[in-house]
């Protein structure tokens, strides 16, 4: 325990270099994947991705073989040119050929792949003396970076960001309306060529970190995180920068505390946390966030109809004054017990329901609450009869399911535009009366 | 059985190609080749947990974790998908990353328990085959990957061939297989076992990514020449072993791995075909827009016009 405190603060504090240099690359790479893979998320080219990292890998190998020795830039270069041309590959294949993308990202990903493999293995066996460090391209070795290597990173993603700003708008068009964007006169395949190419840059930089396997995982999953959270461009950009610069902080301290394990599958851990953590939590679209809103309209209509219940058997008797017994109520509509227990307790503590022992009866806001969910169902039922010609046995149900979600605002439009009707398609009378009284106490 | 070394390897590289080609047609008709991909990197987790849990590496504890991994990822990515939460593709990509770095992690941490480091996963070998042989009694059978993918073998083609019309009408009509009565979510996680099956029988010979390769090459080769069944699926028969015939002999020139010189050889095919069938293609374009024009200036009783 005192041993994993010591290697945290150590790790936090960047008092030790190659700490500094490994945090640097990761989440610099992390932040330019992260924010480029916005607009290849929204293309729905996700696994372009994927695909141009495994084509870098011959451009390593063939690099390597040129030069005879292992320098970064080179190195990366080559990965560039052969993951360009993978890029270019893919388009060929889905342009002239019947085959669909899917079929082309595979064909493409397992051929230049298998074609760096091919030469990787050669060199293996050529007796190359500085070729040890070649494989680390395919699982990647973020502590085997140099500070030139980061430097190099760094220069990479200040183009890429520089980029992606100047270019702003344009991209925006190309990726949202390639249709209006040709209609503008916008060289649509130059600005496309100009996105896979930033993309190539971006995972080239990520080979030595991530290796070609998982760089695609750094393109895909902060933007899908980021998409939870917000519906516009610039701030999904943003926030995808940020998740994937956290999961290359977190994913080097994790590497850190337990040096046998590799840096990049940890960042993809953490990545892939992130996107679940944001799937559930975001606001509005996160699934736990619906889960409350749905279970909230639930019980909410289970208040309307206990409402819209005591209200019409008062009505039948021409007084709302006697309580009512819980078991009564529970018949009135078919409750189940929990449902019936916590509707009632809430409807007491607005204000709507006055409780006596184990009975219940409407105050006087619970009388005028279930005349207004009367009034909407039937009100709703004028409007399916008379606008959609529905027959009087169709419209029930549909009324039944709106009756909770009119708001005020629509009510006073659907009883303007229906012209204030005094009954519904069944000849039941619809109710005013305690709204023109809420009118006046308002008025006055 | 006493063959040499280099006919099993052959042999064991043939029957690889033409499993993974087999049931590959189905994925690309299907267009989920992709999903292909991310269940050969998804499998990868599942290998690792049998081989700690069962302590060695018997094929059946294999084939469970592998098809159970392989089976997780379609339906994650089905149950992403449905959340509509996100783009499809990016389900996937997320769903196989991750799962794939977990088994990187998981062999990293198991390094010294298990008997699978990190390029096996990645490219295997065919050439040690020969060497890793089974017995009955005293006598020598052959090689055990030569076994596990004539078994891999057999099933796609009793899958294909047994539910060969179950698979057409799903791939190709979702609605008609509803109306029909054939449920095409249980067709499609069926395929997906046979394909994590076929990836594990064919993992240790040429590895995750490879396998892809052979997946998809030998019917995206055999969709250029034909979109009928029966021409597409010998093509892909044809091109599978030529690809790994090829292969062998590339990888013995160059010194290289044999799996990645069969996925160079299969590559280069696809190119060849596809050069040749756009040239064929636009030779038939040009003939008959040459006879069109040429009946069309000809009215009746005129010879002396000709186009």
């Amino acid at each position: 325990m005192v041993e994993w405190w010591d290697l945290t603060y150590r790790f936090f504090s960047f008092s030790d270099a190659a700490v500094r240099l490994v945090v640097a690359g990761t989440m610099l790479l992390g932040a330019a994947a992260g924010g480029l893979g916005t607009f290849v998320y929204l293309q729905k080219r996700s696994l372009v991705g994927d695909a141009l990292a495994h084509a870098a890998l011959p451009g390593v190998g063939l690099a390597f073989l040129i030069l005879g020795e292992k320098q970064f830039l080179p190195l990366v270069v080559g990965a560039a040119v052969t993951a360009w041309l993978g890029g270019l590959a893919v388009d060929a294949v889905t342009r002239y050929t019947r085959l669909k993308l899917d079929a082309a990202l595979g064909m493409v990903l397992s051929v230049f792949f298998g074609f760096g493999i091919l030469i990787l293995t050669h060199i293996q066996k050529g007796g190359y003396a500085d070729q040890s460090g070649l494989a680390h391209f395919i699982f990647g070795k973020a502590a085997a970076m140099s500070p030139g290597d980061v430097t190099a990173i760094g220069v990479i993603t200040l183009l890429l960001a520089v980029t992606l700003m100047v270019g702003f708008r344009h991209f925006k068009l190309v990726v949202f309306d390639p249709g209006f964007a040709a209609s503008l006169g916008l060289p649509i395949r130059i600005w496309q060529f100009a996105l896979t190419t930033l993309v190539v840059m971006a995972v080239t930089i990520g080979l030595q970190a991530v290796g070609v396997v998982l760089i695609a995982a750094l393109l895909i999953t902060p933007a899908a995180a980021a998409r939870q959270w917000t519906d516009r461009l610039a701030p999904m950009i943003g926030l995808a920068t940020a998740f994937g610069s956290l999961s290359g902080l977190l994913g080097a301290y994790i590497s850190f505390l337990a040096p046998a394990l590799p840096t990049g599958p940890w960042v993809v851990v953490v990545v892939s946390s992130i996107f679940a953590v944001s799937l559930l939590l975001a606001p509005n679209r996160g699934i736990v966030w619906r889960l409350l809103e749905f279970w909230g309209h639930r019980r909410k209509v289970s208040r309307d109809h206990i409402l819209k219940a005591l209200y019409r058997h008062g009505m039948d008797r021409g007084n709302w004054t006697d309580y009512y017994p819980r078991r009564a109520i529970a018949e009135l509509w078919s409750f189940r017990p929990g449902e019936l227990r916590s509707a009632l307790g809430q409807l007491v503590a607005n204000g709507s329901l006055e409780r006596s022992g184990d009975m219940f009866r409407l105050t006087s806001a619970g009388i005028a609450s279930g005349e207004r969910i009367t009034r909407l169902h039937r009100l709703w039922e004028v409007y399916l009869s008379r606008y959609l010609d529905l027959p009087s046995d169709h419209l029930h149900r549909d009324a039944e399911a709106m009756e909770h979600v009119i708001s005020p605002e629509l009510e006073a439009q659907l009883t303007d535009l229906l012209e204030h009707p005094t009954h519904d398609p069944h000849a039941q009378p619809i109710p005013y009366e305690r709204a023109k009284g809420e009118a006046k106490d308002q008025a006055s | 059985m006493n063959l040499s070394p280099d006919t099993w390897i052959m042999l064991v590289a043939i029957i690889a190609a033409v499993s993974c080609g087999l049931v590959g047609t189905w994925l690309v008709l299907r267009q989920n080749a992709m999903l292909g991909d991310a269940i050969s990197h998804s499998v990868l987790p599942g290998l690792v947990l049998a081989f700690l849990i069962s302590q060695s590496r018997d094929v059946l504890p294999m084939v469970i974790g592998a098809g159970v991994m392989g089976l997780g990822t379609a339906w994650l990515t089905e149950m992403l998908g449905r959340t509509g939460r996100l783009y499809r593709d990016a389900a996937l990509g997320i769903v196989f990353t991750l799962l794939f770095a977990i088994g990187v992690i998981l062999v990293s941490i198991y390094t010294g328990q298990i008997d699978l480091d990190q390029d096996c996963v990645l490219y295997g070998e065919i050439a040690y085959a020969p060497w890793d042989r089974i017995a009955v009694g005293s006598t020598d059978l052959g090689p055990r990957s030569f076994w596990i993918l004539s078994g891999a073998l057999l099933v796609v083609v009793l899958f294909s061939a047994l539910f060969y019309h179950q698979l057409m009408v799903t791939s190709f009509d979702p609605a008609l297989a509803r109306a029909v009565g054939v449920n095409e979510r249980f067709w499609h996680y069926a395929l997906m076992t046979v394909v994590s099956l076929v990836i594990v029988a064919a993992f240790e010979s040429v590895g995750a990514i490879l396998v892809v390769a052979m997946l998809i090459l030998p019917s995206a080769t055999g969709k250029l020449i034909s979109h009928r069944m029966r021409p597409l699926v010998v093509t892909a028969i044809v091109v599978a072993i030529v690809t790994a015939i090829g292969g062998v002999e590339l990888a013995d020139r160059v010194d290289g791995s044999i799996a990645g010189a069969m996925t160079v050889v299969g590559g280069v095919i696809f190119v060849l075909v596809a050069i040749t069938s756009r040239l064929i293609q636009r030779h038939r374009q040009r003939h008959e827009y040459e006879a069109a024009t040429t009946t069309q200036l000809q009215a009746p009783g005129d010879s002396a016009i000709r186009g």
